[in-house]
């Protein structure tokens, strides 16, 4: 059947995000979460992160224009995008903020832009691979996750 | 579900992080409670003292609030702060607060919990945690566990 291997197709999709390390268990709470009384809870959160991390990218890219670098507000701004990349279990970008802040502390403005500039890249790839995950699971109807209880 | 006058309990949640503040709310309510989410400190007053008004002027069971969840860093006023303000505060120092940090840092954990806090949660709080709340709560001595 067509369906079943749609099916099929959005839940490899859906491991290869745990697989390639860009997703942590976070993302399987969250799927928890969802239900009939929030069916798209999953997808409002994650738009809810995109907007987010809009604002902190803005924010962070004219903060590290400056000179010299202010690195207690980088460090602010940071902690922000972490926090939001932790809730939704945005394991690759969580790690690239953590290390952003280490070259914060130290005073490392080239560290600082480099982690940066890989952050924005991992960021805009877990993007487009969720847009196209959601976008494949709507199409498809309901997923059972693997670890769904009841 | 017939259980007679079966009162849900309120929970307050404070936090700055609009996505923070979606994910406890659904959290929450996944676990049967009612809530009410504002983004700072100064709004979380601003509502309990709304609520001693209510209190005074209305029915005493509307609108309680019998727990209060908040994130610790918050511009302007920190969890800190809101915690310390209810705990001086002769009508609101009974309800529990719980804080919730993304980072786990022992004196900070401590220093909460010396000023009162019932608990600490670690970002990003899971379901588990909200479930160890009712214990917590304000007024739930004589009630069932569902």
């Amino acid at each position: 059947m067509e369906r079943t291997q749609q099916h099929r197709q959005v839940a490899h999709m859906r491991q290869s995000l745990f697989d390639q390390g860009l997703l942590d268990e976070q993302f399987v709470q969250l799927e928890e979460l969802q239900d009939d009384a929030n069916p798209n809870f999953v997808e409002e959160v994650v738009t809810l992160f995109y907007r987010d991390s809009a604002r902190l990218v803005l924010n962070i890219d004219q903060a590290l224009d400056k000179s010299p670098l202010d690195f207690s507000k980088l460090d602010s701004y940071m902690h922000q995008f972490k926090g939001s990349a932790s809730s939704i279990g945005a394991k690759k970008v969580k790690s690239e903020c953590t290390l952003f802040r280490e070259y914060c502390k130290a005073g490392n403005g080239e560290g600082c832009m480099k982690t940066f500039q890989q952050l924005k890249k991992d960021y805009a790839v877990l993007r487009k691979k969720l847009e196209t995950y959601f976008q494949m699971a709507r199409q498809v109807g309901p997923v059972e996750t693997a670890c769904r209880r009841k | 579900m017939g259980i007679a006058a079966e009162t849900q309990f309120h929970v307050l949640a404070v936090d700055d992080s609009l996505i923070d503040r979606k994910l406890i709310e659904k959290l929450l309510k996944t676990s049967s409670f009612q809530v009410t989410a504002v983004d700072s400190g100064s709004k979380a007053l601003e509502f309990l003292g709304l609520q001693e008004e209510e209190q005074r002027n209305h029915h005493p069971q509307e609108m309680e609030v019998n727990l209060i969840i908040t994130d610790y860093s918050m511009p302007g006023m920190t969890g800190y702060d809101l915690l310390r303000k209810i705990k001086e505060s002769s009508s609101l120092k009974d309800i529990p607060v719980v804080i919730m940090s993304s980072e786990n840092i022992p004196s900070r954990i401590n220093r909460c919990l010396e000023e009162g806090a019932e608990d600490f949660f670690l970002k990003p709080v899971q379901l588990s945690d909200v479930n160890k709340l009712r214990p917590h709560l304000l007024g739930s001595r004589t009630l069932l566990e569902i």
